[in-house]
């Protein structure tokens, strides 16, 4: 789950005593002036959004005074960046900016570690610095039962600074970023850039955290934080029902148990020459219910001309999949054929439940894509 | 012979009063397994289909016996009983099916184990079995013949459909891994490969991996090194759309993006085949043998 840079500004500063630039968050022109008349200052105007690149989208607007903060502010809210309608900004103070550099912290799944990236080349794209100039980028894998020690700390900022006085203040903004990705559960927390002012002082301009899901369970207040209206409706509903959903452009509906599956299926079915209407898994351990909304949010979907089912049943049950499946023929009409390949666990009952409501039921994966793909064109 | 349970294998199981928990334990009994324990703390003097339950692991182990141990309980609490585990005596491999784990947690548990000296498979996983021995997971155990193939995937469901394609080839297995999708996993592609390069009963591997991270391109490095048995492999998510679970930021340490091309790639340059669709594996697999 990606947080806003509002949003992890203010966890960065107000728990982990990370300094950032002076500032607030606004929904409206109106709002935004105010903002701007409280900071007495020139002011950076920074469309909130969860996709990269907004400075070159012209996301990103400096403003004189707070009439022009008013000016900037309309310009953007309402902005569509890469497909998203800007509906807040951050507006902090304008900064002198004399060097900028990149710190971040991510989980190693080779290293079984998280590892800390600093480079003296901030405020760009961190992948493009790694691709073209890797020596300027620098890696130290955390040992995870010492964690980040002050010593360590200082060594990795000491990459970036010559001077004691910044190294001092980045190795306690290092400290705070290292515990927040921990405290939080985070996948990502960086800071792009990490700016020492022409005054000298060293802040976070830009903060960035994504949280792996897999920890919100232990997160109320973080988990609340979800940024629904950036995400697709069809996906959130899934996300509710404990299903994985991703909307693709094809014309196959498949229901799948286990990524992996889902993934060999939707390979099978660009290999008979179709294409797959969307990935989704309905994980293992289902319930009826699974079945019906993920049969409620692929049949929303009008380009589906055909719906297949691939399951093999391990924990997922294949009785409670159909059973799902008649549950859901009960409720609303299905206007598209359902192909269905069901096998293992409770497989047996499953075809019984079937039988029962004249579906017909596959036994292999090839012949149940290569029928289905046969429908769609 | 075979890789990691056999016939000596004796389960605790821990969540064993939970629906997911007692209905694999029936399907583990029913398959042969010998489940000697479960464990519910708070539960002890039950039975779940005639296993006792125990309210904590060490007690299980010391009055049963029980050296593997399954874990079905939901991930608020699979942390602790991963502890619970690898800290009682006695025990040497852990098997552990919840999924949603929290990754930082495991960065602490994969160490503990390193420690423990006890072998961990998942988290996320389907589990382990080594047909006609023992079962020790929730893979339906009608589809596993036994036989001379090892098996090791990241994937589930995708297993089955493999494995139910080579027994009804009529290749069976020596054992089949099912490694787990987290990104923090207990045994990962390059331990089951090396257990199976020594295991006398294991002839050729099938390797089922997906798109996101390295280890596909590790394992065959270690295949061109370190293997003389046959191996064929599958990569799905050949046509998955990018941006899927990696982040950039991981995509730099790995120094790759993880697709499915440059994985099938990597095999290709070491001479392992790699089957276009799953049930091509069977007919690559005994050319190779």
């Amino acid at each position: 789950m990606k947080l806003q840079e509002y949003q992890t500004k203010s966890i960065f500063e107000e728990r982990y005593g990370i300094p950032t630039v002076e500032g607030a968050v606004a929904s409206s022109p109106e709002e935004a002036r105010a903002i701007a008349e409280k900071l007495r200052s020139r002011v950076a105007i920074k469309a909130q959004v969860l996709v990269g690149g907004r400075g070159k989208a012209g996301g990103i607007k400096l403003a004189e005074n707070p009439d022009d903060a008013f000016e900037k502010a309309s310009a953007i809210l309402g902005m569509d960046i890469k497909g998203i309608n800007v509906k807040k900004v951050l507006v902090v103070k304008a900064i002198n900016i004399a060097q900028e550099a990149y710190v971040g912290v991510v989980l190693d799944r080779k290293r079984k570690c998280p590892v800390v990236i600093v480079s003296g080349e901030g405020g760009v794209e961190i992948e493009v610095v790694a691709k073209e100039t890797p020596e300027k980028v620098h890696q130290f894998p955390i040992n995870p039962c010492a964690g980040m020690r002050p010593y360590k700390a200082r060594t990795i900022i000491g990459k970036l600074y010559d001077d004691q006085n910044k190294i001092k203040a980045g190795a306690k903004i290092l400290m705070g970023l290292y515990k927040a990705f921990i405290d939080c559960d985070a996948s990502l927390a960086e800071i792009n850039p990490l700016v020492v002012t022409a005054e000298g002082d060293v802040l976070a301009v830009d903060s960035k955290m994504v949280l792996d899901d897999n920890g919100l369970f232990r997160h109320e207040n973080l988990a609340a934080l979800r940024n629904l209206d950036e995400e697709n409706p069809a996906e959130n509903e899934a996300r509710e029902a404990g299903l994985s959903f991703v909307k693709l452009d094809g014309n196959i509906g498949c229901v799948v148990n286990g990524a992996g599956l889902a993934m060999a299926t939707m390979d099978l079915v660009k290999h008979f020459g179709a294409e797959p209407a969307n990935f989704l898994d309905i994980g293992g351990s289902s319930n009826p219910e699974k079945v019906v909304t993920a049969l409620k949010i692929i049949t929303r979907d009008p380009n589906v001309k055909v719906i297949l089912f691939n399951i093999f049943g391990g924990i997922t049950r294949c009785d409670d999949v159909a059973n799902g499946l008649i549950k859901a023929l009960d409720e609303f009409k299905v206007d598209v054929p359902i192909l269905v390949r069901l096998t293992g666990t409770n497989e047996n009952e499953a075809r019984e439940i079937l039988s029962r409501a004249n579906l017909p039921m596959f036994t292999t994966m090839d012949k149940v894509v290569s029928e289905a793909a046969k429908l769609a064109s | 012979m075979s890789v990691y349970v056999d016939e000596n294998t004796k389960v605790v199981v821990q969540g064993i009063t939970g629906r997911d928990g007692a209905f694999h334990t029936k399907g583990m009994l029913d398959y042969g397994t010998k489940v000697v324990a479960g464990v519910t703390p708070g539960k002890k003097g039950q039975e779940v289909h005639g296993v006792p339950v125990f309210n904590d692991v060490a007690t299980a182990v010391e009055k049963t016996g029980a050296n593997t141990s399954i874990i079905f309980v939901p991930p608020q609490f699979a942390t602790d009983a991963l502890y619970e585990a690898a800290d009682a005596p006695g025990m040497k491999v852990v098997v552990c099916v919840t999924e949603g784990i929290p990754p930082l947690d495991m960065v602490n548990i994969y160490d503990f184990y390193l420690d423990k000296g006890v072998r961990l498979i998942g988290p996320n996983c389907p589990g382990i079995i080594s047909p006609g021995k023992s079962k020790v997971g929730i893979l339906p155990g009608n589809i596993f013949k036994q036989g001379n193939i090892g098996v090791v995937s990241r994937s589930g469901t995708l297993t089955y459909e493999v494995v139910d394609s080579l027994t009804r080839a009529g290749l069976g297995q020596s054992t089949c891994i099912g490694i787990g999708g987290d990104q923090i996993i207990g045994t990962n592609f390059l331990d089951a490969l090396s257990a199976f390069q020594i295991d006398p009963e294991t002839q050729g591997v099938v390797l089922i991996g997906e798109i996101g991270g390295t280890d596909e391109q590790e394992a065959a490095k270690f295949i061109a090194d370190n293997m003389d048995k046959p191996v064929t492999a599958f990569i799905a998510g050949q046509t998955a759309p990018p941006g899927k679970r990696m982040g950039h930021a991981g995509a730099i340490i790995a120094g790759s993006e993880g697709t499915a091309a440059e994985k099938i790639a990597a095999f290709k340059n070491v001479g392992v085949p790699v089957a276009k669709i799953p049930s091509e594996l069977p007919e690559l697999m005994a050319k190779s043998l």
